[in-house]
């Protein structure tokens, strides 16, 4: 083993003097795609394993990694999460990938997370979730909810003075954990507990007749109302039809949504929902010089000019281009060289900001918010001033206000409480 | 004096000389100030819309129109901002065509939530006083939704030239409304504007009490209190009948995926997995429909729908018989092996579907009558649940013929009642077994074109009406479609009177226990068939 590693760092300083085509004939290196191409979550997943191949061909086209040409290996995982546990042991064991990128929902990520830490491999999730977590063998690089929540819940009280809350998601992990913590965000700013409303629904609801009438009561109470969704995947289309239907406009009762991009959109008539908005860290109508050139370079790849580009195929990008450094930093393609490497490093992400990994495994990204366009596209109406360092650990809430992430020596801890100054979560988080 | 006098004089004409100025420096201003939001951010948007506004002048009112529709652009040819509608560009403030529009060349001048509101409020403003009674009764109305000094004055002078009864009225309104938002209008006209909003506002009179009374004083509160009390105990009783229409709009939905079901799997008996994915063919019929139709013969777009039934139909039917034919005949009373092979066939149909047509939602519109929503008395019904209600009963009815009146619905019952009998008699069973199952499976095809209206249409669609089908077909009885009908409305307005209380995710759970216990003691469902048959 430990042969192995000097030779391989041995061949990487080789290598970063020059580079020799005979390095290009070694065995590749192999790149696992855990995503679901079958289900209920194929409908988003698709499109994130198709971008995977995108950038590996991409990166192959620039001569590799290491000189050593990249190799994907696609699992699909059938939106069955003990199946994805099964398929990322396969990926690690059996093809021997040296690092991952999958999973769109939170219970995927939990699923498999005991695999990768057994295994010692390396995960890239690139989809914004609830937080409250940090593993040293996963690198989060969608957003934390300080990176897209709050600053939409700002966005909405200091620019169009919404006084009124309804907290509408589906019946799971993300939105429940992010509506606890904009709920204690709300009343620490000061709105009265009847001032927020929340609802939960079960995944793929369709009839939204009860719930949008019930928001249009409470939203007639004289104060300017919102509604904050954290409504996934197809339960969205019946509910913004039904806001339609009913004469909800966005200049009445605005809907700012964590879960709709372009590509929930594409499948979509968005006429009657011109207003309503979406908070990310990445528009497909942003206009920089890096987004144009990706966006073309993906039309190109996937034969089709109808195709979006969105927020979690940014995060791909981010993440791919950050192992690709980290590894090239590294010389070599170990988890704990790569784990080291990592933290620190910068690559430019597609709206003109610089994506830093952060010693908590978490990325800075900008905070964008968007009105839904006829167009199906997005027109970016308020956007952060800096870059959003992203938060394991939410400050809003007790349980996890004193905790901490940090991968780097010495604290080397997923949970540092900064109180008792040990490593191992607080009495209440560890309680969960 | 004399000075005092000559200075006087050289003032009046300085001023003369300004005001006569002043008019051509207006009318020039407006192109500008229109002109200048060619490149102007949305902060700066927001004070060239308010200038535009103060000019007073109804020049400004198409411009402002179309900066709130999306349709004012910038021709990137000449840095011109025009106005585009069908292909074609105007000038902004003469409305005089300047030629075909370039998609190319042209960028969009984009506005956010505040800024559409301020638009509307500045276009009430304006067109207020338009020849024209529809644009008066839109000015009003507009006017309403955004209250103002201003436009307190610009009521009153409207109301006093105003003839048309209905525009009248909803000044009238209008006034009543801006009254009670101000601060510092009267006490009595405040109470007297009270009644008004009460009367006329419609639905959104408590919305508009209820902000007048945060700064009500204790005089005026007492009034709005009454008005407001009398409005909710009204509303109440609405609220209740509007929950009985939802609820019979979700009956109707369960009873359209339901009701193939109850063909198959009430008369046949077979435990058909695959159901839910006949509904998605049948939804994704409807979208290859409205897809030729957009690139062929996009006025033929709202007869869409009734092109698409019969295709749908006859495609899941012709589906439904390959089926019977290839696989169910040979499962005939081994229910275990039926529902493990038409849960695989259901996977399988679900992934050819996403191979063809990918896995994202598929985009179907609804036609101009299937969207908006209606009032009715105190009731809001959205025109795409009214007309699926009205659907519902319509495939229900006819297939009652169908079964009842038939020589093939009697074919059908007397083959499902006893099978070697109706054998016997010279009746071909395995033709009447696929006909049978093809109805069961078109008239899913059927629900599918309902349901495409009101949710996605994508791989799963099916998924999520398979075990509420199963629910209504057992709950209203094995075999019988009068079951079927009042269990879906049963299960409807149930469901629908819990969800307020019981919130949607638990309002399911109480739904499936009431079910377990009631299928406790009446294990054949609310209608059980009686009689020999039964037995066998």
């Amino acid at each position: 083993m430990n042969m192995k590693f000097a030779l391989g760092a041995a061949l990487a300083g080789t290598l970063a003097l020059s580079m020799t085509p005979a390095y290009a004939q070694d065995e590749p290196i192999k790149v696992g795609i855990l995503h679901s191409l079958s289900g209920t979550m194929a409908i988003s997943e698709t499109t994130l394993k198709d971008t995977m191949l995108f950038l590996i061909e991409q990166q192959n086209a620039k001569g590799g990694l290491l000189g050593r040409q990249l190799e994907p290996v696609v699992v699909d995982i059938a939106s069955d999460w003990p199946l994805a546990a099964e398929k990322a042991r396969e990926l690690l064991t059996v093809n021997e990938v040296d690092a991952v990128f999958g999973c769109w929902t939170s219970v995927c990520r939990k699923s498999v997370l005991p695999v990768f830490e057994e295994l010692n491999g390396l995960l890239f999730y690139p989809v914004q979730y609830e937080g409250e977590e940090s593993q040293r063998n996963v690198f989060y690089t969608g957003a934390s909810p300080n990176q897209q929540a709050i600053p939409a819940v700002d966005y909405l009280r200091d620019e169009e003075g919404v006084e009124r809350w309804v907290l509408a998601g589906t019946d799971y992990v993300y939105p429940q954990t992010t509506n606890k913590i904009l709920e204690q965000y709300l009343l620490d700013a000061g709105v009265a507990p009847e001032d927020i409303m929340i609802n939960y629904t079960p995944f793929g609801h369709s009839d939204w007749q009860t719930i949008v009438s019930e928001i249009k009561a409470f939203g007639s109470e004289g104060k300017k109302t919102a509604v904050v969704s954290t409504i996934n995947g197809d339960a969205n289309v019946p509910f913004y039809r039904e806001l339609a239907n009913q004469g909800i406009a966005a200049e009445d009762i605005p809907v700012v949504a964590f879960s709709v991009g372009e590509e929930e959109l594409s499948g979509f008539d968005t006429t009657p929902l011109v207003g309503h908005l979406a908070a990310w860290n990445y528009f497909m109508s942003v206009e920089t010089p890096e987004n144009e050139e990706f966006i073309t370079a993906w039309h190109e790849f996937i034969g089709s000019e109808d195709r979006v580009t969105n927020d979690p195929m940014e995060a791909h990008y981010i993440g791919f281009n950050l192992w690709v450094k980290a590894v090239e930093a590294a010389g070599s393609t170990d988890p704990d060289a790569v784990i080291d490497s990592i933290v620190g490093l910068e690559t430019p992400n597609l709206t003109g900001g610089i994506a830093t990994m952060l010693p908590n495994h978490h990325v800075t990204k900008p905070v964008l918010i968007g009105e839904i366009q006829d167009d199906g596209q997005f027109f970016v109406v308020w956007e952060t001033e800096d870059l959003v360092p992203g938060d394991a650990w939410s400050d809003f809430l007790p349980e996890s206000a004193m905790l901490e992430a940090d991968w780097t020596a010495p604290i080397n801890c997923g949970n540092y409480n900064t109180q008792t100054q040990t490593c191992g979560g607080s009495e209440v988080a560890s309680a969960n | 004096m004399r000075p005092t006098r000559s200075l006087r004089l050289i003032f009046a004409c300085l001023g003369l000389a300004l005001a006569l100025l002043a008019g051509p420096a207006r009318a020039q201003d407006i192109p500008g100030l229109i002109q200048s939001m060619g490149e102007a951010s949305l902060r700066e948007l927001g004070g060239i819309v308010e200038e535009l506004a103060a000019t007073g002048d109804s020049a400004v009112a198409p411009a402002l129109e179309a900066l709130a529709e999306g349709d004012l652009y910038v021709n990137e040819a000449d840095g011109r901002v025009v106005i585009v509608t069908r292909n074609r560009m105007y000038d902004p403030v003469t409305q005089e065509e300047i030629g075909p529009a370039a998609d190319a060349d042209l960028s969009r001048i984009r506005i956010n939530n505040s800024l559409r509101r301020d638009v509307a409020a500045a276009i009430g403003g304006l067109t207020l006083m338009s020849d024209n009674p529809s644009v008066r009764l839109s000015a009003a109305r507009s006017m309403r939704a955004n209250p103002s000094e201003e436009n307190l004055a610009l009521l009153d002078e409207a109301l006093a030239a105003e003839t048309d009864a209905t525009v009248r009225g909803a000044m009238e309104t209008a006034h009543a409304v801006t009254v009670l938002s101000l601060a510092d209008t009267s006490i009595e006209d405040k109470r007297a504007a009270v009644p008004v909003v009460a009367q006329n506002a419609g639905r959104e009179a408590i919305t508009i009490l209820n902000s007048a009374l945060g700064s009500a004083p204790d005089a005026l509160a007492a009034d709005i209190r009454s008005a407001i009390a009398g409005l909710e105990q009204e509303r109440a009783i609405w609220a209740a009948l509007q929950n009985v229409w939802f609820g019979v709009s979700l009956g109707s939905v369960l009873l359209l995926a339901a009701i193939g079901l109850a063909i198959t799997f009430g008369v046949m008996g077979v435990i058909n997995m695959a159901h839910g994915e006949m509904v998605m063919l049948g939804a994704y019929t409807t979208f290859v429909v409205q897809d030729v139709i957009r690139r062929n013969a996009p006025e033929l777009f709202d007869y869409s729908l009734a092109i698409a039934l019969p295709l749908a139909f006859l495609i899941t039917a012709l589906i439904g018989i390959a089926i019977e034919r290839g696989v169910i005949r040979w499962l005939y009373g081994r229910a275990l092996e039926t529902l493990l092979a038409t849960w695989g066939l259901s996977l399988i149909l679900q992934q050819t579907v996403r191979s063809i047509f990918g896995p994202t939602n598929r985009q179907v519109g609804n036609p101009s009558w299937m969207s908006g929503s209606f009032e009715f008395y105190g009731l809001a019904i959205t025109w795409n649940r009214f007309w699926i209600v009205i659907f519902a009963i319509a495939v229900f009815a006819a297939l009652l013929v169908v079964l009842n009146r038939t020589s093939l619905g009697l074919q059908m019952r007397a083959v499902t009642q006893n099978r070697r009998m109706a054998s016997a008699m010279g009746i071909r069973t395995p033709f009447v077994d696929a006909m049978t199952f093809g109805l069961g499976s078109g008239i899913a095809g059927l629900a599918g074109v309902a349901l495409s209206q009101i949710d996605n249409v994508s791989p799963n669609l099916g998924q999520g009406y398979i075990i509420d089908s199963f629910m209504v077909v057992v709950f209203g009885g094995v075999g019988n479609l009068w079951g079927t009908l009042v269990g879906a409305l049963t299960l409807g307005v149930a469901n629908k009177f819990l969800e307020p209380y019981a919130g949607a995710v638990l309002g399911k759970i109480l739904i499936l226990v009431l079910i377990i216990l009631f299928i406790q003691r009446r294990p054949r469902g609310l209608f059980a068939l009686k009689g020999r048959a039964v037995e066998s």
